[in-house]
């Protein structure tokens, strides 16, 4: 009786029971990735913690580069793919550590677990937001390259290659993210596992913007833009198949 | 100096020692096959005749470093199939020999390199490869230090080590495309520097050679890791005789 009412004041309190819905298709897999990464800007639209340092440091770094090359280098050209890549990567890592940070810094880590979503799920949620803030970083540090360096970056295979360098960057940064959230000084252990691993990214980005911006056919680079493709495809499933594996003790 | 109660409590000790003497005596071998056995190339002349032979020891930690990396490949797998921490102790015991190893394939890659390249470095990419695996293992081993559960240390490293694993066929095949695209030559040797043609060109001897000091360096190879394997081993029943202890 007791446990009756209990239960009855706690349904009360909760509406309708939680059920964990696994089955529904793609199309309900795709509902709930959107669930989290919505909550994600949603967050960040408040607190506008991530992407904003990610833009500030961008910039930041654009005009740091500008001086360390200014009058140094005979064509700006020559240094701006190096520029553009290392800006990408060392931007990503600073906002790439907050996604799970800050869920643990917050203890909320728990509660999007027990929420009833596949951890694919909650990957791919993270993975969505992280690529919107990349992606904002994007917008902003290339037109600053165009003013700072006299280089057009706005050319069909260059924003290309950089979606595919993207993409892979946020898949494996998400992924190692979440490997990294508990660890003690997660700050500085994201970088160091990271960066290595994405060294391919960076050489196949840095050779392509390069030979775009050399002038040279597109038929002798398509070589990048398959290692960039075939990267973004092998962590994508990798990831899919073991993230389920970071989480299962916790 | 080891107590008798040591000799008795470890049933390793004797053939750990036995393993050990094993692993000394080979090196003096391959030292005399390196040096001693082997003839002179033909086709190099001067100091890169005599450069030449550190070529078995390069090659012999280069088979070392390999074995060790795909242990902790089989480890790493290993753990996320079985959950044993056994299978734990052979990835980092792979890892952390293999990376010893790794930089012996550094040291005697660069010392071997100025004579013949006349630089010590350059971003081949074998090099480049190599240098970018070195920083992935050390990135692991720094990374189990960050977290105190075993069973979480295990977990979360064995992922890293497949994904890491994963990204260096990458790295190498991006090198390789990068460097034909804006082509590095020094003195117009790069065809030798892309390392391949060497083993082609062995001699008997140096096949004789190549093989004693490549089975010599696995021996030491062996009693190192055993070594660290089994202090791993210790180390974690202390932490099992600690959890009893406290509970």
């Amino acid at each position: 009786m007791k446990q009756q009412m209990s239960s009855d004041s706690l349904g009360g309190l909760l509406g309708r029971p939680v059920e964990m819905r696994t089955g529904g298709g793609f199309a309900a897999f795709l509902r709930k990735v959107w669930a989290v990464a919505a909550k994600d800007i949603r967050a960040e639209l408040r607190a506008k913690e991530v992407a904003s340092t990610m833009i500030v440091f961008g910039l930041l770094a654009v005009i740091i580069f500008g001086l360390a090359f200014d009058l140094r280098v005979p064509k700006s050209s020559m240094v701006v793919p190096g520029i553009l890549w290392v800006i990408v990567l060392f931007a990503g890592v600073l906002g790439l550590h907050r996604s799970f940070g800050a869920e643990v810094d917050r203890e909320t880590l728990a509660g999007l677990l027990l929420a009833p979503v596949e951890p694919s799920a909650i990957y791919f949620g993270k993975l969505a937001s992280n690529l919107l803030y990349l992606f904002l970083l994007e917008l902003f540090v290339l037109p600053t390259l165009l003013v700072m360096f006299d280089t057009n970056l706005f050319q069909f295979y260059i924003l290309l290659g950089l979606f595919l360098g993207t993409l892979g960057y946020a898949e494996v940064g998400t992924f190692f993210a979440a490997l990294t959230a508990n660890s003690r000084a997660r700050e500085s252990m994201l970088p160091v596992l990271l960066l290595p691993v994405m060294v391919p990214v960076f050489m196949a980005g840095v050779g392509l913007t390069a030979g775009i911006l050399d002038g040279r056919p597109i038929s002798g680079l398509y070589s990048w833009l398959v290692i960039l493709a075939m990267f973004d495809l092998i962590f994508f499933v990798a990831a899919y198949w073991i993230v389920d594996l970071i989480w299962d003790g916790i | 100096m080891t107590t008798a109660l040591q000799r008795k409590s470890d049933p390793w000790y004797g053939p750990l020692l036995a393993l050990d003497v094993l692993a000394g005596l080979a090196m003096v071998v391959a030292i005399w096959a390196g040096l001693l056995f082997a003839k002179d190339a033909v086709n190099l002349a001067g100091d890169e005749r005599v450069a030449q032979r550190i070529f078995y020891f390069h090659m012999g930690c280069n088979i070392t470093a390999t074995i060790g990396f795909l242990m902790s490949v089989v480890g790493s797998v290993g753990y996320l199939v079985r959950r044993t921490l056994v299978w734990d102790r052979i990835a980092q015991a792979g890892v952390e020999v293999g990376t010893l190893f790794a930089f012996g394939i550094m040291i005697t890659g660069s010392i071997w390199a100025k004579p013949t390249w006349n630089t010590y470095w350059t971003w081949d990419p074998r090099l480049t490869t190599a240098t970018i695996t070195i920083l992935i293992y050390l990135a692991y081993m720094l990374f189990r230090n960050g977290m105190d559960n075993r069973h979480t240390r295990a977990r979360f490293a064995s992922i890293y080590a497949l994904f890491a694993f994963l990204s260096v066929p990458f790295t190498y095949y991006s090198a390789r495309i990068f460097r034909s695209i804006h082509p590095v030559v020094f003195n117009g040797t790069n065809a030798e520097a892309q390392g391949g043609d060497v083993v082609g060109s062995v001699g008997a001897t140096m096949g004789q050679t190549l093989l004693i000091t490549i089975t010599c360096f696995i021996i030491l190879f062996l009693a190192l890791f055993f070594h660290r394997w089994r202090q791993l081993s210790l180390e974690s029943r202390i932490e099992d005789l600690r959890e009893e202890l406290y509970q």
